[in-house]
């Protein structure tokens, strides 16, 4: 059985929260995703299936919206607003992302929500939270990124360049993690014998303590960490640990060698490649090995400790601008050093670890008469399992099968479709 | 106000920030959350116990700025493990728990005698949560990692950055964070699980595969289009491909290292930056549309940074706001924690033994029935062993003494 199972949830249509409705669906809520008639901005953005825009072939549509069934209605007209209370009357949680007032201004306000219903666990996820001076500021993923602190952290030790945000919209990424941490919490009160309640999640709020030393240096010592290439900011400069292998591909150095058994290692891995006689600083490798221990406050103090420090990292270079990254990586780690590749996305996807791991997931779509391999599982649950339950939904496709279970039958859905008011 | 957590417990194991941010979570919600620590090597374990920052010239393992911050909220016990009495009293602690989380390298505390056959013996309903970079099954299972390299394997390094000048990466530990998320989303439902069916179970999270779901749009245009991002002109900076938008992008502000984010979502948007720009190539008519400035994407940036370079980036910001353009400085920690509006109520004052009154990160979110509650400092080491051995197993303090005596605690 699903984690979820049995969980009703209503989810409004938004670019900002629909990962947080795709990890619900995928653990088995079933989540009722409403989109407006004639479907939702969202499925104008690509990537598109074949590079054919259209509103059934968008694959980010097809991603953020896996494990859900879909109606289109139009919930700001009063026809169709109340058949929305009657869905939200039958579903455990309601989740919506719209600006602070939209609701309210549709006749939808806490009062008519949760006055109907004690039991209805209420999400709101909005850019700045529901009050405040910045409450109707507008936001996109890269604002929220750069107003709410991850920013700042991230770049190049080169300062005339800018900061880079990360890729992937990781700033809506945040917020949903925050929504469903949020929904799982007040679901498992209710569980408990609590009621429901309404939560409110502030997505500037969540990057900001998104943010780790950048925050906390501040908070306990006004300290002010600045971005540097590939690594942790940091109030000071720290040394670089990122390196173009021999194929161009990029590494992640990890913490260099700092105890005697890691100097061991990395001796014995440059036997077992037959390059040690290569490296001139060889013998502070092995005078490292042969310690009892290495003090790290003893780096330029002790001449020889000094030595044997510098002589890792320089090995380190070494070896990763001889290898291939993937060889270097595999090498490093299989001696016992923590280094890590630097893959793109999609060689992720395609590393050994990961397909074992089953990573890759199919998907039918018989829209399309094809089958799609999707990004699998965020966490391997035993028993209660991730599964991507069906693709993404077609516009209006369970408008029917929706609305006819909360008791509008054909004749109210033929009056709604009438009006304009679904799909 | 009541607890949304009240009466759940957490046997935690966890450290660092993967696993430490995700009990954090539960017990700002009223888990009681009792960290697990080795009294011999002084908890040293989780290196954080005793990094900077620090808010004085103390230091030693009760003064580090970020175990403080991660593990607000939790008691501390020390237990040695190494003892069968550390063990015996390990096995009474899972047999009242709820849940047991741990973030060490794969088969750690399997090594201890206590896998998951042996938590499940225990206590049949345990929900069991494991979270290390490559999780406990696969080829990779011995590697070791930290929040660098998690992201770097996982795809995230990649796609941030400028093209042709390698990664910028993340400046920190997203996936620590992020894990972290994943890993407090895998016990709350593991527990919602366990409490409609009665089933426990163990739940493997590799952080890596974590990072990699977080790429899906990217991951399918290869898997349907064959389309890689290592490719010529990816990944792209701060531009937006997927929704398409230009110009989108982070621009530099009058002043040292300071910056401005403009995303243009549409024409409009578009249309109104001209309006606050005031300039005759902001309403160019071959940059009037979203094909035409995708085009020019180069010379779009070139000009609009001439003309921010010379302003200063929160006035820019409330101009640009003020005419309906989504737009936000890069804020630096002091400008987001203590002028930023929007963030009060973020930075609770917590109550450390050794290191006083503290600020810290709070939760992002409000909750109407059961709100969150951070007002406890991370635990000194072994703080709450008497009382934790007390309120859990009923030892007296006498016990108590004479475990500390013989080591075990």
């Amino acid at each position: 059985m699903s984690a979820l199972a049995g969980l009703h949830i209503v989810e409004l249509a938004h670019e900002r929260g629909a990962l947080a409705g795709k990890l619900l669906a995928d653990m088995g809520a079933d989540v009722v995703l409403v989109e407006p008639p004639g479907g939702a901005p969202q499925r104008s953005n690509g990537p598109f299936v074949d590079d054919v825009p259209d509103r059934e072939r968008s694959l980010s549509w097809w991603h953020y919206q896996t494990s859900k069934r879909g109606i289109a209605l139009d919930w700001r007209a009063a026809a169709g607003r109340e058949a929305l209370l009657a869905l939200v009357a039958s579903a455990d949680l309601l989740l919506e992302c719209e600006d602070p007032g939209v609701l309210e201004a549709a006749g939808l306000g806490d009062d008519v929500l949760t006055g109907a219903h004690e039991r209805l666990i209420h999400v709101s996820m909005t850019p700045f939270g529901p009050d405040g001076p910045r409450r109707h500021e507008l936001a996109t993923d890269l604002t929220l990124l750069a107003g709410g602190g991850p920013a700042w952290s991230c770049g190049y030790d080169d300062h005339s360049l800018p900061p880079i945000a990360g890729g992937g919209q990781q700033g809506y990424a945040i917020g949903c993690h925050y929504a469903v941490l949020s929904a799982l919490t007040a679901v498992l009160h209710r569980e408990l014998g609590g009621h429901g309640q309404r939560i409110d999640v502030s997505m500037h709020q969540a990057a900001n303590v998104t943010t780790e030393m950048a925050t906390y240096h501040w908070l306990v010592r006004q300290g002010t960490v600045q971005r540097q290439t590939g690594r942790h900011a940091m109030e000071q400069l720290s040394m670089p640990s990122q390196m173009a292998c021999g194929d161009g591909h990029h590494v992640n150095t990890g913490v260099p060698p700092r105890t005697p058994a890691e100097f061991a290692k990395l001796v014995s891995w440059l036997e077992e490649l037959g390059v040690k006689d290569e490296i001139p600083e060889a013998v502070f490798l092995e005078m490292g090995a042969a310690r009892d221990s290495i003090r790290l406050a003893d780096i330029g103090v002790d001449d020889e400790v000094t030595a044997i420090f510098a002589a890792g990292r320089e090995a380190m270079a070494f070896l990763a601008g001889r290898l291939p990254a993937q060889e270097f990586f595999l090498g490093a780690q299989r001696a016992g050093l923590p280094v890590g590749v630097i893959h793109s996305p999609e060689e992720a996807f395609e590393d050994p670890h990961f397909v074992a791991r089953g990573m890759q997931v199919a998907v039918e779509h018989p829209a399309l008469g094809r089958t799609v391999t999707y990004p699998g599982a965020p966490y391997a649950f035993e028993k209660s399992r991730w599964a991507i339950s069906r693709p993404a939904p077609q516009l209006g496709e369970h408008s029917d099968e929706v609305l006819e279970a909360v008791g509008i039958d054909a004749a109210g859905r033929a009056q709604l479709r009438a009006e304009g008011v679904l799909e | 106000m009541p607890k949304a957590l009240e009466g759940i417990r957490i046997c935690d194991f966890t450290g660092q920030l993967a696993g430490a941010g995700a009990t954090r979570w539960l017990a700002a919600f009223g888990a009681d959350v009792v960290r697990i620590e080795d009294p011999v090597n002084q908890g040293a374990w989780d290196i954080l116990r005793s990094m900077p920052p620090f808010v004085d010239e103390r230091r030693g393992h009760d003064f580090g700025g970020g175990f403080n911050n991660h593990n607000v909220g939790k008691r501390g016990i020390t237990l040695n493990l190494r003892t069968a009495r550390g063990k015996e009293i390990l096995a009474e602690l899972v047999k009242r728990s709820d849940a047991l989380t741990e973030n060490f390298a794969a088969g750690v505390l399997e090594k201890w005698g206590f896998g998951y056959e042996r938590l499940k013996a225990l206590r049949s309903d345990i929900v069991y949560v494991s979270n290390c970079g490559f999780g406990h099954r696969g080829p990779y299972a011995s590697f070791k990692t930290w929040g660098p390299i998690v992201q770097a394997v996982s795809g995230l390094t990649f796609t941030s950055g400028l093209p042709d000048r390698g990664p910028a990466g993340w400046g920190y530990s997203y996936m620590d964070h992020t894990g972290g998320y994943y890993m407090a989303m895998a016990v709350l439902l593991a527990l919602i699980h366990r409490q409609r069916t009665g089933e426990g179970q163990w739940v493997d999270m590799a952080c890596c595969e974590t990072g990699l779901t977080l790429h899906g749009p990217a991951i399918l245009d290869y898997t349907v289009n064959g389309r890689p991002m290592r490719r010529p002109g990816q990944p792209d900076g701060n531009r937006s491909e997927w929704p398409a938008m230009a110009p989108h992008g982070i621009f530099p502000a009058r002043g040292e290292d300071e910056w401005l984010a403009i995303a243009c979502r549409s024409d409009a948007d578009w249309e109104r930056c001209g309006g606050v720009i005031e300039e005759a190539w902001a309403q160019a008519p071959e940059w009037a549309s979203l094909a035409g400035r995708i085009a020019a994407q180069d010379a779009l940036e070139e000009r609009i940074a001439a003309w921010t370079a010379t302003r200063d980036k929160f006035e820019m910001q409330r101009a640009f706001q003020a005419a309906g353009v989504p737009a936000a400085a890069v804020q630096k920690p002091e400008e987001r924690i203590e002028h930023d509006p929007a963030t009060q109520g973020l930075w609770p004052t917590v109550h450390h033994r050794e290191m006083g009154d503290v600020r810290v990160d709070g939760l992002p979110v409000r909750f109407s029935e059961t709100d969150w509650e951070v007002s406890r400092g991370g635990p000194c080491l072994g703080e709450h062993t008497e009382e934790v051995l007390g309120e859990w197993l009923g030892l007296g303090s006498a016990e108590v003494a004479e475990l500390r005596e013989s080591g075990v605690v």
